[in-house]
């Protein structure tokens, strides 16, 4: 071919000129803004996204109530979105620059959100900071900064069904109160296709027997790893006694999805879960009646893990101002009282929490405080290393309890140092 | 319109030599560079931009809350996340390996298994003989037009503890497995029914000694029964795909090759050894490449049915990639393990071009 330079060199231009255009667009595209972002103005109507992970129709629907009532009282315009997988969603919005304003924070994606950045860190524009749960406050506080506000609160509370329960022969003075009551009356309960014990095999519902036993994964301020404890042994050895008994089952074993489905269904006479679980009862299982207690005491005496979200306002926000605003809209005592009638979620606010519980003393097993209640793991990076956790909890039946938390402490301290 | 776009291309290199023509022949290089163009920049643009993007993450700490691209907060590390995955003990290497291993023995039952059913299917809705040809061939395709989300929920239902396909296996007396829970190795659970080993309880050699994080008995336990599960589902519903690219390419098998074929006296085992196959070999290549290719790039199907569970037994590296990104907020490490994958791709269609090259001797091309 003699046309073999010519051709060449027109390449060389075209491919050139493609690089420049490709080479453009991609700055054009780039939506990242690394410098302070603009606010816009702050007097007249303004408009918010809102982000949630809903946890059903009752709170979508709540959440939805709740922002329609503070549209109408600020003018402002909120466009509220239900997530389908929250935290792929977020790290997609943030990594394209343009997030929700207001939105869920997942207590394990906490640290991470903070770290890099993409929380704008209001807790010090918040004036009665002190009608908050010191403890839930702890859990979004990271290097002396409070960030977000929590939104709500459960701990974990052994739900018991009353007509299981009575079909077993046993009435209220049998409700347990330690693990041998425990493990006595879910051999009872067992038999006839039903299992007396039902939880997933999630460290966030078993890890309360850790608890209870006097362990944890880490220590209180998250800054020492304490998973291969033989405290820690003990609580899981206890659950895999009564696994063995085959008088406690995990959620897979009987075809649920999770703790309330399996309860619900009648297939567990008792669970473990916190106080979304009444939400979901009302909905799916309006029949079914039930007792909330509190989780059993262990050798260490009382113990239970306590879980919640918190609003975040995102850093690159436009409207940062409106969006704090909002968020002391949604957290008022009133709002928070309204959503736990909606979904039984309790109030993080102490005063609301007062009222509700008083309100419906049915929940106080969700709703109990103290130092003994033992908040979401937050450290970054332990997202991994729980998730590897569970996994081998998944199995925990015939497992070695002690290879499992040494395996956990090693990747534990590992996540922990590369984050430091 | 100008007349040399429309003129055809120059039959030879001599015409070309002619200084008029040659100009010309420049601008119709032009021309057709801008007749290309727009697929040329939408590939660059979304394809090999984002593949140098990604290259580029794969050598950062980024943690996709930042401009990855403008220097600042996401740090360089040069091979980190390669040396995570790849030396460094931990638990990013041992799911690394973990997913690898899922996935090679997916690859090794379901691109053998898929080939030969797919096959199988083509010779036979080929059959002249055979009556509602069209119907068998509208049965067979449809799992392939069927979404793999849809399919695989349906399958959730069909093979949970007390579903459909244990209640059938009750009947003949089977105690089926709670399928997607189960995360024990078939190849454990078949030696452990013969009382060989206890797959409970590993013990011994093959457990105490292991190789890029994993213990031997973990390497060597086949896939579980979730995966088998899942193996078998994508055989279902990728086959009829297949069949139809076999048809295909058996109906232009010229019927004169069969026909000699019978005169010679060959029956039905010779002709398909050694007609029918020969002809299919291009054919044979495209589809063991395609699902070859398809089976390393699993990731609907685990999304859907448990994402890594049972026991990390269903996790593959294309999960894992997402996963490391989205959940863990660790986008290089993700990025890492795409390019990784890509390289094994890469390398095991080459292999399998080479063992499937036409022999010495009968290549006449």
């Amino acid at each position: 071919m003699k046309h073999y330079s010519t051709t060449r060199r027109t390449t060389r231009q075209i491919a050139l000129v493609g690089a420049a255009t490709l080479l453009a667009a991609a700055a054009c595209s780039s939506g990242f803004d690394d410098g302070e972002t603009e606010q816009e103005e702050s007097s007249g109507p303004q408009e918010l996204n809102v982000l949630i992970a809903s946890s059903g129709d009752a709170e979508t629907a709540a959440v939805r109530a709740a922002v329609e009532a503070y549209q109408e009282e600020s003018g402002n315009t909120v466009n509220l979105d239900v997530a389908q997988d929250m935290n792929q969603q977020l790290s997609q919005s943030f990594a394209g620059g343009n997030p929700p304003d207001v939105f869920y924070v997942d207590s394990s994606q906490f640290a991470n959100y903070a770290q890099g950045g993409s929380l704008y860190p209001y807790g010090a524009e918040i004036e009665d900071i002190d009608d908050f749960s010191p403890a839930l406050l702890q859990s979004f506080t990271t290097e002396g900064e409070l960030y977000c506000l929590p939104k709500d609160t459960s701990a974990l509370g052994l739900a018991v069904n009353d007509t299981l329960w009575e079909q077993a022969g046993l009435t209220e003075d049998d409700y347990p109160g330690t693990w041998e009551e425990l493990a006595d009356v879910a051999g009872q309960l067992t038999g006839d296709g039903v299992t007396g014990l039902v939880t997933s095999s999630e460290y966030q519902r078993i890890g309360a027997f850790m608890t209870e036993a006097g362990g944890w994964i880490t220590n209180a301020d998250q800054t020492e790893v304490t998973a291969d404890s033989p405290e820690n042994v003990e609580g899981l050895q206890f659950v895999q006694g009564m696994l063995d008994d085959g008088v406690m089952a995990f959620t897979t074993d009987v075809d649920a999805g999770w703790g309330g489905e399996a309860f619900g269904k009648g297939d567990a006479a008792m669970t473990v879960e916190g106080g979304w679980l009444a939400g979901a009862m009302a909905a799916d299982y309006p029949d079914v009646e039930y007792t909330v207690l509190p989780m059993p005491e262990g050798p260490a005496g009382p113990g239970t893990l306590a879980y919640t979200n918190c609003w975040g306002v995102a850093q690159d926000s436009a409207h940062r101002a409106a969006a704090v605003d909002l968020v002391r809209f949604l957290t008022q005592g009133d709002q928070q009282i309204a959503m736990g009638e909606a979904f039984g979620a309790i109030p993080s606010r102490l005063s609301a929490a007062e009222e509700y519980l008083a309100a419906h003393p049915e929940e106080a097993a969700w709703g109990v405080t103290g130092d003994w209640v033992q908040g979401p793991v937050t450290a970054a990076g332990f997202d991994r290393v729980l998730g590897q956790f569970n996994t081998d909890l998944e199995s925990l039946r015939t497992a070695d309890v002690s290879e499992i938390l040494a395996d956990l402490q090693t990747n534990a301290e590992a996540a922990l140092e590369e984050n430091q | 319109m100008s007349q040399t776009v429309s003129r055809p291309a120059p039959p030879t290199g001599r015409a070309a030599s002619r200084p008029g023509r040659r100009r010309r022949v420049g601008r119709q290089g032009l021309v057709g560079w801008l007749f290309v163009s727009p697929a040329v920049v939408l590939l660059g643009l979304f394809m090999l931009l984002p593949v140098l993007m990604a290259a580029w993450v794969s050598l950062l700490d980024w943690n996709g809350q930042s401009n990855p691209f403008t220097g600042g907060k996401a740090e360089f590390i040069g091979l980190e996340n390669y040396r995570d995955l790849l030396v460094d003990d931990g638990l990013d290497r041992t799911l690394f390996t973990t997913s690898l291993r899922n996935n090679a023995y997916y690859v090794l039952l379901f691109v053998p298994l898929v080939t030969i059913l797919s096959l199988s299917l083509a010779l036979i809705v080929n059959q002249r003989l055979i009556k509602a040809r069209s119907l068998f061939r509208t049965v067979f395709y449809f799992p392939s037009v069927t979404s793999t989300i849809a399919v695989s929920t349906v399958f959730l239902f069909l093979f949970q503890g007390s579903g459909t396909v244990n209640r059938l296996l009750s009947w003949i007396g089977i105690t089926g497995p709670n399928w997607f829970a189960d995360s024990r190795g078939v190849l454990w659970v078949l030696l452990g029914a013969l009382g060989i080993v206890d797959p409970d309880h590993p013990s011994g050699l093959l457990a105490d000694h292991g190789f890029l994080g994993l213990s031997w008995f973990e390497w060597l336990s086949g896939p579980s029964v979730a995966m088998c599960t899942m193996i078998l589902l994508a055989t279902w519903t990728t086959s009829g795909q297949f069949m139809v690219i076999f048809l295909a390419a058996l109906q232009d098998i010229p019927r004169e090759l069969e026909e000699a074929a019978a005169l010679d006296g060959v029956n039905r085992r010779q002709l398909l050894r050694h007609v029918i196959l020969p002809a299919l070999r291009p054919v044979l290549f495209l589809v063991l490449t395609l699902a070859l290719i398809g089976s390393w790039q699993v990731f609907d199907m685990v999304y859907v049915m448990g994402q890594g569970a049972p026991g990390n037994t269903t996790l593959t590296p294309a999960f894992l990639s997402y996963q490391s990104g989205f959940k863990d907020a660790d986008f290089g490490q993700g990025a890492a393990i795409a390019f990784i994958l890509f390289a094994i791709i890469l390398i095991c269609t080459g292999v399998q071009r080479w063992l499937l090259r036409e022999r010495s001797g009968r290549s006449a091309r």
